[in-house]
């Protein structure tokens, strides 16, 4: 100890008890479904003179480098507009659109000054009815994908991340979602077009609006600008993500890595799920936040790792937990035991309630925070919508944390947390960690 | 086509500012518009403050104030925060070190005793120190060693443009130095620069501010009175000949190079800064900037380009001596001096053809909306106001950037441009080593 801290206090101060905890608040908003299939979804919250947008447009089985080019030109240009133009022209109102995709949906987002959403809207419309694909803009975006592919493939999350799908999904169409350098560089702009006819269209898709806008005229203005979208989408439904497989733990070789990415995959719930509330909880005691077992064990007990994290991951095929940890290179075989322990610790017995209680409050505060803000706001309406559901499931979501029992959580831990569970994946050096693993549990070795 | 200037808007969050007789400096900025409120402590000490010989001592410290204090055990502080359903973190800049909790508007007050605790003191063992420096080197081979472009620029340019070893030094540190810290360094760190007269607490969000100025003096009323250590002076002189280094980075697959070129001070001379802010945005903000038009479309040199201020991207929490920096990467094989070339031919450009109709005002316009919506997270508000305060004594300016951003004209921009000179550049390229 130090001089600084050696003199103890003359008496211990307490720990101030909390305030009475404030009702979840739903937003005002409105919703509305318009006659091209449009689903529109408007929510207030005034606090900056900013609108957020999403656009949730579903995309699963499509093409993956078809659909992966497609995100990087969609807003290259337009009957009427060059893509710097595009740019430009949201820029004036301080606006801003982005495209990204995953295996179940295409999303356009962004952000602008609220006097600027007639205009967003407008250039959203444009974009959605009339994009190009013009020729030397995809080539461009070609060659950037490319590159971006091949920096990713030097990162160890992104490898670790290949790795585990591939080795969860099997067969099933999320199991690659990062297309080869080879595919991209074969999608040529009719391609392109050819995929947008077939797959950018209102019905399904759903609008989110939220910000310093009436909901009503919010709803209003969407109409306006989108009611020329039309048609239906050619697409084909995703079968349901298979089950885990448990088996040997996979060793990925990185040679010369510093570092082991541990990855643990389990089963998990869609959160329309009874189990899904009690789930969670039980994530979050494993390793969902810093005051887990894990992060306490691993970090701050044996300084293996700086960010150990577990998440329940939803998608519209399957939901799945995932448990991930960057842990140095000769303390892998020990992380992998701690890990293990916690999950068996957790699934055979019961956690006691002031540590459920906690991790309660967590969970509740913190779906508080995630509304506050009109970013969180739009992020999260839209995840819903995506999935079928609205704002309202948070207050009917809320109500389940709340009455989930030490009993509840301990049943769902021992059927969803158990290390038998469980699929295991390591990257890393595999010559350096190998032994290490290889004590606690049968391996098999693949090079990256 | 006539240009349609969009209306800057502007926030008006509230601001009391007071100071306790123990001289910690306090900004309330209350909202009620949601239950949730945003509390942060920061220190005036930073990565340029650590001694030789202690690179990533601030940082290593920053991870020290989290393993317990006077009345709380190891883990207590995280348990007391998550248990009130709130997130907290902490970071560590060039010129400040913050702490911050997001938290439901019910437990200000516990928000606020955790703060003060370790104000008073935080609990310094060796296990601690030990586990820690542990976690440290995990945290830098996360970010740095087993990744590639890791510390790419904000660690491997400060050392090409600077000489001094303030400003010129590995902020992360280096693994013998952190590994030589110890539990005497750690408080004597604590003593220098961890003192309420070196602090400043925000609280934003959902508060009562009678109410909560009651709160403040209760729980940090009997922290002991320190003075702020007098602030040492980090200036450097402006390079005249051009700085250029390269480095392998055995994991790096393309190529990348990063410029960056001295400011004036953002502190003493806000007027004068601002518009090197706007300038990076007028060059590299989105598919219509003038960086990207030319080299990532026209050109094909770069397939990605990024403009800002600071080293750490901190256009309004850094002091002087600071930079403007474009970095870009490249494709395979791409030519490092030729994307350095056609920097200085675009500024050049700028300089002297000037901006192109509406093109400052759009790009003001976007600048507005990134500045507003940083603040409508309540602890972006706290953090900003309280840094705000401790370097300028002025929290109040977040609610005036959208505007003074919104009012630098187009020839301040010109020449501002004009002074990005390659004699006063310092660059640094990453060759690809690695292409596994």
């Amino acid at each position: 100890m130090s001089s600084v801290t050696t003199t103890p206090p003359a008496e211990a101060r307490a720990l101030p008890p909390l305030g009475p905890t404030r009702k979840l608040k739903l937003p005002k908003q409105a919703e509305r479904r318009l006659a091209n299939g449009l689903t529109v979804i408007a929510v207030r919250r005034p606090a900056v003179p900013l609108v957020e947008l999403r656009l949730w447009m579903p995309f699963g089985r499509t093409h993956l480098a078809r659909g992966a080019m497609l995100s990087q030109t969609v807003l290259s240009g337009t009957r009427t507009h060059t893509a710097t133009r595009i740019a430009a022209e949201l820029q004036k109102v301080g606006g801003g659109l982005s495209a990204g995709i995953d295996p179940d949906r295409l999303m356009l987002s962004g952000a602008g000054l609220v006097t600027g959403l007639d205009r967003m809207l407008e250039i959203l419309a444009d974009v959605l009815i009339g994009a190009t694909y013009p020729a030397e803009w995809v080539d461009t975006e070609r060659d950037r994908l490319v590159d971006r592919i091949q920096v990713a493939q030097s990162q160890p999350a992104h490898l670790a991340r290949t790795a585990l799908l591939k080795r969860i999904y099997g067969r099933h169409p999320y199991a690659v979602q990062t297309p080869e350098p080879d595919q991209v560089r074969a999608v040529r702009p009719a391609a392109l077009r050819k995929l947008h006819a077939d797959q950018v269209h209102p019905a399904e898709a759903v609008l989110v609006l939220v910000g310093d806008v009436q909901p009503e005229r919010a709803l209003d203005a969407a109409e306006k600008a989108l009611a020329g979208w039309n048609g239906d989408r050619r697409g084909a439904e995703l079968p349901p993500a298979p089950p885990l497989e448990p088996g040997p733990l996979l060793l990925v070789d990185r040679p010369g890595s510093v570092q082991s990415s541990l990855r643990v995959a389990l089963p998990a719930v869609p959160r329309t799920h009874p189990d899904h509330a009690p789930l969670q909880l039980a994530n979050l005691l494993f390793g969902g936040y810093f005051s887990s077992r894990w992060t306490e064990n691993i970090r701050e007990d044996k300084g293996y790792t700086y960010g150990p994290h577990s998440t329940v991951e939803h998608s519209v095929a399957g939901s799945v937990l995932v448990a991930a940890a960057e842990v140095a290179t000769e303390v892998t075989g020990p992380a992998l035991l701690e890990t293990m322990y916690e999950l068996g610790r957790l699934a055979t017995v019961a956690p006691k309630p002031d540590e459920l209680e906690q991790a309660r409050q967590y969970a509740l505060g913190t779906l508080q925070l995630g509304m506050s803000t009109q970013a969180g706001l739009a992020s999260l309406t839209s995840a819903y919508a995506g999935n079928g559901l609205r704002l309202e499931f948070l207050a009917e979501h809320a109500a389940r944390l709340a009455k989930a029992t030490v009993d509840d959580v301990a049943e769902v831990a021992a059927r969803y947390l158990a290390p038998a569970n469980a699929v295991t994946l390591v990257l890393g050096d595999a010559d350096r960690i190998e032994g290490q693993l290889a004590v606690l549990t049968p391996v098999r070795r693949e090079s990256a | 086509m006539p240009t349609r200037r969009a209306k800057i808007p502007t926030t008006k969050y509230p601001v009391e500012r007071f100071r306790l007789d123990n001289g910690l400096r306090v900004v309330l900025t209350p909202d009620r518009s949601a239950p949730v409120i945003g509390v942060a402590v920061v220190y005036d000490v930073g990565i340029r403050s650590e001694p030789e010989g202690r690179t990533g001592f601030a940082h290593l410290f920053e991870h020290l104030m989290f393993q317990g204090s006077e009345n709380l055990e190891k883990l207590a502080h995280f348990r007391h925060v998550q248990g009130a359903g709130g997130t907290f973190n902490g970071s560590t800049h060039l010129d400040y070190t913050d702490y911050f909790e997001t938290l439901p508007s019910n437990a200000l007050e516990r928000a606020l005793f955790l703060e003060a605790d370790r104000m008073r003191g935080p609990r310094l063992t060796e296990e601690n120190l030990r586990n820690q420096v542990d976690v440290v080197k995990e945290e830098i081979r996360v970010n740095v060693l087993n990744r590639p472009y890791g510390g790419f620029p904000w660690l491997t340019l400060p050392p090409v443009m600077f000489d001094t070893f303030p400003n010129a030094h590995d902020g992360y540190g280096s693994f013998t130095d952190l590994e030589s810290a110890t539990v005497a360094d750690a408080a004597d760190f604590f003593r220098r620069y961890y003192a309420s007269g070196n602090a400043v607490l925000a609280v934003s969000g959902d508060i009562d501010v009678v109410e909560a100025t009651a709160l403040i003096e209760r729980h940090f009323g009997d922290v002991p009175a320190r003075p702020a250590p007098e602030r040492p002076d980090f200036t450097e002189p402006d390079l005249t000949v051009e700085r250029r280094h390269a480095y392998t980075d055995q994991l790096a697959p393309l190529p990348a190079v990063a410029g960056a070129w001295r400011v004036p001070d953002p502190i003493d001379d806000f007027a004068g800064y601002l518009p090197y802010v706007v300038l990076a945005e007028v060059l590299t903000d989105g598919d219509a900037s003038r960086l990207v038009e030319r080299l990532v479309q026209r050109d094909r040199t770069v397939t990605g380009i990024g403009g800002y201020l600071g080293f750490m991207g901190d256009p309004f929490d850094v002091r002087d001596p600071t930079a403007l920096l474009l970095q870009a990467h490249l494709p395979p094989g791409g030519d490092v001096d030729k994307v350095l070339r056609t920097f200085d031919e675009e500024l050049d450009r700028l300089a002297t053809d000037g901006l192109t109709e509406g093109e400052l005002a759009r790009t003001q316009a976007r600048m507005a909306t990134h500045l507003l919506r940083d603040t409508d997270a309540v602890l972006g508000r706290a953090l900003r106001m309280a840094v705000l305060e401790q370097q300028r004594g002025e929290p109040g300016l977040l609610n005036e950037l959208p505007r003074l951003v919104g009012e630098v004209t187009e020839d301040q921009v010109r020449a501002a441009a004009a002074t990005l000179r390659p004699e006063r550049r310092a660059a640094v390229e990453v060759i690809p080593g690695g292409a596994r």
